[in-house]
């Protein structure tokens, strides 16, 4: 997929959605589009009939006020990746689940929720996936504090 | 506790015939879970009416503790997320440092990740293979399968002075130059492998017990195997044709001539097959890197120790032996990434299995299991 | 008390001494030429594991021969990262295994915590946290060679055992107690 491709396509999508970053950016070489949570699921089912069959990742990032979620998705027929980017504030975490769209998104999800402590709304097993379902605490956000944990020496 | 009987509650058919449902735990030290794998499985009888993977008993934290690494110092992690198949994670990681970092590879460089990439796809292909043959019997299979993987083993040793954890591909390069004469080896086991090829193919595949055990089970449809999420052989021997070696080309396999292996009926005989015919479109690979590579240098000149990326974010993702490996890395601007993330495609693979056991019998899952091929220091990270 | 345990009280008075001494001396060559090994893989190094086992290197010839049942082993080995979750696994299959038993930690990660001991919420620091573990083999992971070596020094260990209580090895003095290594 071209550039211009992908340009048409997003500004297309955008037209019926508000976003909440800058329209889109090709950031280093893949197209990133930001929506607002309540917009999410409108704009990945725009995508999916877009042709964006396949979702690869679904992650979070820890921006300290806010957690910003990632979905990468991509396409065979148009051959192009793009990322959906949103952000949940830190003190009411939740976003709109997106398995009704990819399947793929079900253990994904639950590994977020897992991890981050974001919570997918519809989602329909939202569990604890990799740790123990008794642990408690939400290990990769940031702040994240255990006395278990051994501070590595920095040699650097 | 290899196989314990939890907990039998009566249920009834919708006309009232009782019917006892029985939970049996699988795992998770179990020989055919390959790994720490646990599976609670729900029983009509033999046939599985419910199977719930249980994961994370091999859940290290390595995305946490790559945040507390510098960018070099987070190689050795990646050696250990999928085990099977270290050179994998080690050049998916390296690919997005370099993104991230703009680092330029030398050729020489490129062409020895495709040799150790390509030749770790056969070693984790045996091993993924000879286990879930082992599984269902065929002991002789995963001898055969393991003796070429321990050829390729000792092509690494040589390489880089380790059997299992590699540390081979580094951000800007590789860490040594192939010794004198060692292309001459990778010749001498691409042969050897074609050799014994067919006897491999038919000592398993062949053989009317396999065909028996693996044909018709855990079909997986060509729509299912996209919406999931399913990627290298688990989705191609459904159908997809998609590898990203060849639709979304990195490093030198541009210049590589080979065939994407496809299946067609999606069940674990041709997971299995695909694996192994993959196998030997590596070998044609291998053989064309090592005409093709040139001398030079395998490592970036004047590249620093301490990696500082400018703030930013970078994905890259490979085709592993298990599917499409990526590493989505977040850079602050100092010398440790701020995140990492591995998309793991063993990990969405297995996620698959209660979809593809359900109304198989319990000796099937095991079979499914297996032609999925899951690592579980991959699938838990 | 077990019946090995009577006989072996019975012998050790008195002059039943010299025939204990031959006693155990049979009992432990014939336990140390066949150590059973039950294989706690769980990460990398059971990688290795599977290799010690076949046609390269051959971990039958020494006598020892992977048997995936804890209740019919005699030395479990432990090759990889122990996690939180994991470790009353690791427990329970330990205690199914029949005495006498030993415990062969292989690998950094069984025997410290290895690459996990820092910054990881998850991670046991080394198996002997809560089992008692006779011979470590350092490695990451070690080579399948290595693995041999720790059963033919493992087989010194079991030439110390008795079959009288009185005279048994001290080993069990070494077990953690209770609330050992919970503390982290």
């Amino acid at each position: 997929m071209t550039h211009d491709e992908m340009t048409a396509l997003l500004e297309r999508i955008a037209a019926h959605n508000p976003v909440l970053f800058p329209l889109f950016s090709l950031e280093f070489g893949d197209a990133v589009v930001g929506v607002e949570r309540g917009e999410l699921l409108a704009t990945c089912r725009d995508l999916f009939d877009a042709g964006f069959d396949r979702l690869g990742m679904v992650t979070a990032v820890d921006r300290g006020e806010v957690f910003v979620l990632v979905y990468r998705l991509h396409s065979r027929s148009l051959s192009a990746a793009i990322f959906v980017k949103t952000q949940v504030p830190r003190h009411d975490p939740w976003v709109d689940t997106v398995v009704d769209v990819w399947p793929a998104a079900l253990w994904q999800e639950r590994e977020v929720f897992d991890l981050f402590g974001v919570e997918f709304q519809g989602h329909p097993d939202l569990r604890r996936i990799l740790l123990p379902e008794d642990f408690v605490g939400h290990p990769l956000r940031k702040d994240y504090d255990d006395p278990r944990m051994i501070r590595r020496p920095d040699y650097i | 506790m290899p196989m314990t009987i939890e907990s039998s509650r009566p249920a009834s058919t919708p006309d009232g015939t009782p019917v006892e449902e029985l939970v049996v735990n699988i795992g998770p030290s179990h020989p055919s879970t390959h790994g720490v794998g646990r599976v609670i499985v729900h029983l009509d009888g033999d046939i599985v009416v419910r199977a719930e993977p249980v994961i994370g008993y091999l859940h290290r934290g390595i995305e946490k503790m790559a945040e507390s690494r510098t960018y070099l110092q987070v190689v050795p992690l990646t050696d250990r997320l999928d085990y099977v198949g270290s050179m994998y994670a080690n050049w998916s990681y390296c690919r997005a440092v370099e993104r991230l970092a703009g680092i330029r590879v030398p050729e020489r460089a490129e062409y020895l990740r495709v040799i150790v990439c390509e030749l770790q796809r056969i070693a984790s292909h045996m091993m993924g293979i000879g286990a879930s043959a082992a599984d269902t019997g065929a002991s002789t299979f995963f001898i055969y399968a393991f003796d070429h993987r321990e050829r390729i083993v000792e092509l690494f040793e040589e390489l880089c002075g380790a059997r299992l954890t590699y540390n081979y591909v580094r951000p800007g390069g590789v860490s040594y130059d192939a010794p004198e004469g060692w292309f001459d080896r990778v010749t001498a086991f691409t042969q050897a492998f074609r050799y014994g090829f067919d006897e491999l193919d038919q000592l398993y595949f062949g053989n009317a017990i396999a065909r028996g055990r693996l044909k018709g089970v855990g079909v997986l449809t060509p729509e299912d195997a996209v919406a999931w999420g399913a990627s290298g052989p688990t989705a191609r021997a459904s159908g997809v044709n998609w590898d990203l070696r060849k639709h979304d080309p990195y490093s030198v396999y541009p210049r590589m001539d080979f065939d994407v292996v496809v299946g067609e009926r999606g069940d674990a005989y041709d997971r299995g097959r695909c694996r192994l015919f993959e196998c030997l479109e590596s070998c044609r690979i291998i053989d064309q890197a090592v005409a093709q590579i040139s001398g030079g240098p395998v490592r970036t000149e004047g590249l620093r120790r301490l990696i500082a990326p400018k703030p930013g974010e970078a994905y890259d993702h490979i085709e592993s032996a298990r599917g499409s490996l990526g590493i989505y890395l977040v850079s602050d601007g100092t010398p440790k990434p701020y995140r990492m993330h591995v998309r793991s495609p063993a990990f969405c693979n297995l996620a698959l299995l209660p979809m593809l056991a359900e109304g198989h019998t319990l000796s099937d899952l095991i079979v499914v299991l297996g032609s999925l091929d899951p690592v579980f220091g991959e699938v838990d990270r | 008390m077990a019946l090995v345990d009577k006989v072996g009280s019975a012998m050790d008075t008195g002059p039943g001494g010299v025939v204990l001494t031959s006693v155990d001396a049979l009992v432990n060559w014939s336990r140390g030429q066949s150590l059973w090994a039950f294989p706690m893989g769980t990460a990398c190094c059971a990688m290795e594991l599977i290799a010690a086992s076949f046609s390269k290197f051959d971990f039958d010839r020494l006598g020892t021969f992977p048997r995936p049942d804890p209740r019919h082993t005699d030395v479990m080995i432990l090759a990889g990262t122990i996690t939180e979750k994991m470790k009353p696994v690791v427990k329970r299959l330990y205690e199914q295994m029949p005495d006498p038993k030993w415990v062969v930690a292989m690998g950094n990660c069984t025997i410290s915590g290895g690459i996990f001991y820092y910054d990881t919420y998850s991670v046991v620091r080394g198996a002997d946290e809560f089992l008692p573990v006779d011979v470590y083999i350092a490695g990451c992971p070690p080579r399948p060679e290595s693995l041999q070596d720790g059963i033919v020094q493992l087989r010194e260990l079991v030439r110390e055992e008795s079959i009288s209580p009185g005279r048994r090895h001290e080993r069990r003095m070494l077990l953690p107690r209770p609330g050992d290594g919970e503390h982290r």
